[in-house]
């Protein structure tokens, strides 16, 4: 059971390796550029796809990000989804340093980023991935880089996210509450499946190690607490925490306590699996004309409240690849065609509840087709929205109390906002 | 902040290394420190810079840590290759593990860890065993991991300076950092070593589970990926256990996730209460089913542990099956692992919208994934028979589609759907028939083929539709020729008019005269005979009756299971392999120790060939890179006698895996008390006190291994597993050994049930069992026992004397085989008449030979050998003859040996 990786690989797009760390002393990087450069060659082959891939007794799992691979190796039974979610911590990690991770930056960087595989992994085992921290410790400009450092008391301590001594002059905390629906409708509109995922996204800007505590009208808890709550309650589904917020409690009582970190994160997620109403419905009817000519005409209709308002529509149609000359009306917004997406795009800046709007488009066709049509590609409507003010579950936050020693005043802000996810309708 | 060490790459054209070197000797910092980076530079492109090893650890020796850290980094890649100018390192190493700044301290150890060079090892133990009691948790969890590294290298070193000792107490470390890479560690040399290191007992596991709650999150999966070894005492114990690791359900991190559903699966095997386990279940499906909103490639790696565990538990995910549903945009290796878990979720109930699904995914691009979707219609087809008719109609709307890989998909998954319900829906064959010409795919054509032939009395122009292949006869691929024979043949018989025969003498002439391939010819020279000599007996064979077929195909084997479910969340999740499968670095190091603490007895051979196997089965990487890992494996001396060696490559890694298999057999249930005491096997002075004693014996039809432990030395004993090696008739233990925990001075029975022919050893038939017990405290024990084969007698080997008599005749008398026993007396006929009866042995008939009684017994072991036997004797004089005859004489030793037990008893 026990295992770990013997090596990590940066590679360029063409599978060449950039940078490397040798953790083992068991898998070569001669070894490791040789299978991968010929492994990312043969796309078609579907086998080749798999991010976890064996060859001569080496198994190695890479993830892509722009246009660099992450590549762990590993002779053993390590555990494959620790390491991939390493290789993705590790992204995160670089853009946190370099803002954006790309060969480029790897290279004019190559430094810290040694110094950076070092700290992160020992032995193949993951280590530290806390940018934050780590960038208390690990410079990029070497000549800011005191000789007396030490290693901050959060990478060991139990609090490892978050070093002592943060000073603010004013304390406060966003609190960002955003829903994403994601729903699959199939050609008969029937919705197939649709679910919520929620995020509380904080951005905190507190001093000292404040202690906070989060409300919410969880259903579970209010139950619990013998609440029949005036608004309404609502049952999460599945709920994920930030690894600050003590689980232990949660599981006991349904607390959320917990010490934050510096700045931006995500303090939880959760889903939410009923059935909810498709927020805004697109109907979609094709009609080929002849041989030249395809007409698509388009109903698209806002399912909420009229005091809400979405923002940022944007509705992707799919249209064959050969479709030219477009001509488009609409009702409402504006439509672009995008021939490099095959699709056509309808944006609509602001859609009210309880409205409908239309558009209709024209395309030609080309007269002579394929002896042997080919399957067309099938792509559903997608859509895009966001509704301000706004969460499907109904999901409050009841309070947010902030404790420091030195007891300080913190404000607390919250939004709350609803956006498309995977939102996607099939065609008939 | 972005930097410019670009600028580090590019090179003057002049020499550069002597450039390089003169830089490196500057008398000024900043241009050394410029220099350094410039050869790391060099390094990373590849260039060969080693030979400025000396000049690059001059460097060495400075206050900067940027260029320190370098330096090492520089020494890490090169020291192998300069081992003897690597040892000018050492001074300033051991130095900076003394540093009063702990981030140098701990690189200082971290590094010299990392450099797999012998003669810097032996400078290491100081400056490690100090910094494994560092003040700093920074130190002391680097200093952690640096013993695992260690002992990598030489592990005996590492147990003769008590390493081993230092990082167990490093787990009561109040840092958990600490604690999770010294859990990380033994659990790394536990998987390197035979002998127990690392057992988590009670207390450290109560220990853990606490630290759990502290550490980091990659901490916790090492903690949790130990902890999942542990198999709890009773269903209490697994319940507290499972309730301390369900909060973990709800971390952030996937990893995390994915290593507490591991443990709770495992500790869920022994929980009784089925309220307890369905709401277990219900916990971790929201869980299991946020993964898939992970990123991709995790989300591949839940999705394949996902598939093992609706194998194991269906109900967790039966209501979810549309979080399955592909996403568009989703990537082509999860659209595929999604579809093989929703063939697994398909029900009654919700076929309906499976089968949209299908449709919409079987119209899509993408040829592998469409083809994997039709085909996924025919496993539902398959497996689900109400629906199969509704499955057969979508496969006829995709035909119409006319789009050619469907089709030929479609055909190929029809002729499978045929074979499952056979003389059900012959009549979508017209529709079929019509796409005939369109198939160019090996595998549709044959199954095509298949269908013409078995069903030729239902298709009119059977013959001319098979005549149309004949002309291209030869060119056919070898699949499509095996079934055009097959298939003219099954026509010729349903129809022997003249169309048929004329086509069965072409091709019997093409796949005998005409071709290469030795298959085709066998089956086409059988069939020929079988025509000439018998038609009827051809029709008998031919036209038989088919087994009916079930899709099994993607469900595994329950004991691999059980053992992929022990290793969720890693590779051998992923591969559904088991490790051994995969994992090519083996330790040589630790089979060194096992066998000097086997130093002499007459099993030596046992465990020797054991590391051999493994030293063989190693196989160093070659490159030039690694050298000094070639040379550790090298000075390992060589495996004692070359003993005739019984494969057991891996008893140790099934061993570990096999904790979870799902037999319970209550440990406590005493032998039958009349039965005399078990033989020793292991006695207690080879045992370092453990002793066992074990025989084999039927019970019910049922084969039991009948065990006592007696634990004769100074400490508790727990954990113990069983492990047996391959023999003749593949007997092993078809559940985990259930022994509590022995108290010294204590002795426990346990019955074992086996099973039979799991892995069946090759070559002579032997009884000799080689049996590995295995317990938390004490090295693994190999002991031999002679398998009494009387045991394997079936319940149901009597015969009636008519049959007796006919078999004993149609064995030729080469068969026959005979044995004195010259010390037993028959002097209780009766007696031991119902004695041989109750072990199976049956009484068939007895006649008068001169002043000799001769018995006739019949016997049969499973697979349905028949055993005959004739015992002849004086009754009440010592002496027996004994004669065998069986289909199986070379098996004939074994059971004079279980007929010479069973007179004796």
């Amino acid at each position: 059971m026990a295992g770990a990786a013997s090596a990590l690989f940066l590679l360029d797009i063409k599978g060449r390796v950039l940078i490397w760390r040798d953790y083992r002393g068991d898998v070569s990087s001669v070894q490791a550029e040789r299978f991968f450069t010929k492994f990312i060659e043969k796309e078609d082959d579907p086998k080749s796809q798999d991010p976890v891939v064996y060859d001569s007794g080496v198994t190695y799992m890479f993830i892509q990000h722009n246009n660099v691979y992450l590549m762990a190796a590993s002779r053993q039974n390590c555990n494959a989804a620790s390491l991939l979610l390493f290789l993705h911590r590790l992204v995160d990690v670089f853009k946190y340093y370099f803002e954006e991770l790309e060969e480029e930056s790897l290279r004019d960087n190559f430094v810290v980023v040694y110094e950076l595989l070092d700290e992160i992994m020992d032995f193949g085992f993951p280590q530290f991935t806390e940018a934050k921290i780590l960038s208390e410790f690990i410079k990029t400009d070497a000549y800011k880089m005191e000789v007396t450092q030490r290693p901050p008391m959060a990478v060991t301590n139990a609090v490892s996210w978050r070093s002592e001594g943060i000073q603010y002059k004013k304390n406060e905390v966003f609190l960002d509450v955003v829903e994403s629906v994601n729903i699959l409708v199939n050609s008969n509109g029937q919705i197939i499946r649709s679910d919520v995922v929620g995020a509380l996204k904080m951005r905190t800007y507190l001093s000292g190690m404040p202690e906070c505590k989060l409300g919410l009208n969880d259903k579970v808890l209010l139950e619990a607490q013998g609440r029949t709550s005036k608004g309404k309650a609502i049952d999460l589904d599945d709920i994920k925490f930030h690894q600050c917020v003590r689980l232990a409690r949660f599981e006991n009582d349904r607390t959320i306590s917990f010490i934050p970190p510096d700045g931006a994160f995500d303090l939880m997620t959760y889903r939410l699996s009923t059935q909810v109403k498709p927020l805004i419905w697109v109907e979609a009817q094709v009609e080929k004309h002849s041989r030249s000519r395809i007409e698509i005409t388009v109903k698209a209709r806002s399912q909420y409240k009229d005091r809400s308002t979405a923002t940022n529509v944007e509705i992707e149609l799919p249209v064959p690849s050969d479709a030219t000359n477009p001509n488009v009306r609409t009702s409402m917004g504006s439509a672009a065609y995008a021939p490099e997406n095959d699709a056509l795009v309808w944006k609509i800046k602001s859609f009210p509840g309880n409205k409908e709007y239309m558009l209709r488009a024209e395309f030609s066709l080309p007269s002579i087709t394929a002896e042997e049509p080919a399957p067309e590609r099938k792509a559903p409507i997608r859509v895009k929205f966001e509704i301000p003010y706004f969460t499907v579950s109904g999901i409050q936050v009841r309070y947010l109390k902030i404790i420091e020693k030195s007891g300080y005043h913190a404000l607390p802000w919250v939004r709350y906002i609803t956006k498309a996810g995977e939102y996607e309708l099939r065609l008939m | 902040m972005s930097g410019h060490d670009s600028k580090y790459f590019s090179t003057t054209k002049k020499g550069e290394i002597p450039e390089l070197k003169e830089e490196l000797n500057s008398q000024y910092k900043d241009k050394r420190k410029d220099a350094v980076k410039k050869v790391i530079a060099a390094m990373t492109v590849g260039k060969d810079v080693s030979s400025l090893f000396t000049d690059v650890v001059n460097c060495m020796q400075t206050e900067n840590l940027e260029l320190k850290k370098l330096v090492y980094l520089y020494l890490i890649n090169y020291a192998k290759s300069q081992p003897d100018l690597a040892i000018l390192a050492v001074n300033t190493f051991v130095k900076d593990s003394q540093d009063p700044n702990p981030l140098i301290r701990a690189l200082a150890v971290r590094t010299m860890g990392c450099i797999r060079v012998d003669k810097i090892t032996e400078y290491l133990c100081d400056p490690l065993q100090r910094c494994l009691k560092d003040d700093d948790p920074y130190v002391r969890k680097t200093a952690a991991i640096c013993v695992a590294k260690l002992f990598d290298i030489n592990a005996e070193l590492v147990e003769d300076r008590g390493f081993l000792d230092s990082l167990k107490d490093l787990i009561s470390d109040n840092n958990p950092m600490v604690v999770a890479n010294a859990v990380a560690a033994l659990a790394e040399i536990q998987e390197n070593s035979s002998r127990p290191i690392f057992e988590i007992t009670g207390h450290t596991l109560s220990k853990l589970l606490t630290a759990l709650n502290e550490c980091t999150e990659w901490g916790q999966v090492f903690i949790l990926d130990a902890l999942s070894r542990y198999k709890a005492a009773d269903a209490r114990e697994a319940e507290n256990i499972v309730e301390r690791v369900t909060p973990r359900l709800q971390h952030a991190n996937c990893a995390v996730v994915l290593s507490a559903v591991k443990m709770i699966l495992q500790q869920m095997e022994l929980i009784t209460s089925t309220d307890v386990v369905r709401n277990l279940c219900k916990k971790m499906a929201p869980p299991l089913v946020t993964l898939l909103s992970a990123e991709p490639e995790i989300q591949y790696v839940a999705l394949r542990n996902i598939n093992l565990i609706v194998q194991r538990r269906p109900t967790i995910l039966a209501h979810e099956i549309k979080v399955f549903f592909c996403k568009y945009n989703d990537p082509i290796y999860v659209k595929m692992e999604k579809l093989e878990i929703m063939i697994k979720l398909a029900s009654d109930r919700n076929i309906d919208q499976v089968l949209l699904e299908f449709k919409e995914y079987a119209t899509e691009v993408d040829v592998d994934f469409v083809r994997k979707a039709v085909r996924a219609i025919g496993r539902c087809a398959i497996k689900l028979e109400r629906a199969a008719e509704r499955c057969i109609s979508v496969l006829l709307e995709l035909i119409k589609i006319k789009v050619n890989y469907v089709v030929q998909e479609a055909i190929i998954v029809i002729k499978d759907i045929f074979r499952r319900y056979p003389n059900t829906y012959e009549s979508i064959i017209a529709t079929l028939c019509e796409s005939l010409d369109t198939l160019d795919e090996p595998e549709a054509k044959a199954s095509m083929i298949w269908i013409i032939g078995e069903y030729a009395e239902r298709i009119d122009n059977a013959d001319e539709l098979l005549e149309s292949f004949l002309e291209s006869f030869p060119e056919e691929p070898a699949q499509v020729q095996l079934q055009l024979l097959t298939a003219t043949v099954k026509l010729f018989l349903k129809k022997p008019t003249e169309g048929p025969q004329q086509m069965i003498q072409v091709v019997l002439n093409n796949a005998t005269v005409e071709t290469d391939n030795p298959d085709l010819r066998d089956r086409a020279y059988i069939y020929w005979r079988l025509l000439s000599t018998d038609p009827e007996a051809a029709k008998d064979v031919v036209l038989a009756e088919k087994p009916v077929i079930t899709d099994d195909s993607n469900q595994l084997d329950p004991s691999l299971l059980d053992e992929l479910l022990a290793n969720i969340a890693t590779l051998s999740s992923v591969y559904h392999k088991p490790p051994e499968a995969f994992v090519t670095r083996v330790k040589t190091t630790a089979q060194r120790i096992e066998e000097d603490d086997y130093p002499n007895g007459s099993e030596q051979g046992y465990s020797d060939a054991t590391s051999h196997v493994v030293d063989g089965a190693a196989s160093p990487p070659t490159s030039s890179s690694s050298s000094p890992y070639t040379a550790t494996r090298q000075s390992a001396p060589p495996a004692a006698a070359p003993a005739p060696a019984p494969q057991v490559p891996d008893l140790l890694g099934d061993l570990m895996g096999l904790d979870n298999s799902g037999a319970i057999v209550p440990a406590d249930q005493p032998a039958a008390p009349s039965s005399p005491p078990l033989p020793v096997l292991l006695p207690a002075s080879t045992g370092q006190g453990l002793q066992i004693s074990a025989q084999l014996t039927r019970r019910d039809g049922q084969i039991f291994y009948s065990l006592l432990f007696e634990n004769n030395s100074q400490i508790p004993l727990d954990g113990f597993m069983i492990q047996f090696n391959k023999n003749t008739f593949g007997l092993a233990a078809a559940g985990p050994l259930q022994v509590p925990q022995l108290q010294p001075g204590t002795s426990a029975m346990s019955l074992l049930p086996m099973i039979l022919f799991q892995n069946i050893s090759a070559g002579p038939p032997s009884s000799l069992m080689q049996i590995a017990v295995k317990n938390n405290q004490q090295p693994v024990w190999y002991f031999n026992d002679k398998m009494a084969v009387n045991v394997l007698f079936t319940e149901d080997g009597r015969m009636e004397r008519g049959s007796f008599l006919e078999t004993w005749r149609s064995l030729p008398d080469s068969n026959e085989i005979l044995k004195e026993f010259p010390g037993i007396v028959m002097s209780n006929p009766e007696a031991t008449l119902d004695r041989l009866a109750a072990s199976n042995m049956f009484f068939i008939a007895k006649r008068k030979h001169v002043n000799q009684d001769v018995f006739y017994f019949s016997a049969k072991i499973p697979q349905g050998v028949p055993i005959l036997i004739e015992l002849t004797t004086a009754v009440g004089n010592p002496g027996v003859k004994c004669a065998i005859k069986t289909p199986n004489p070379d098996m004939a030793p074994l059971f004079f040996e279980a007929v010479e037990t069973l007179l004796k008893a």
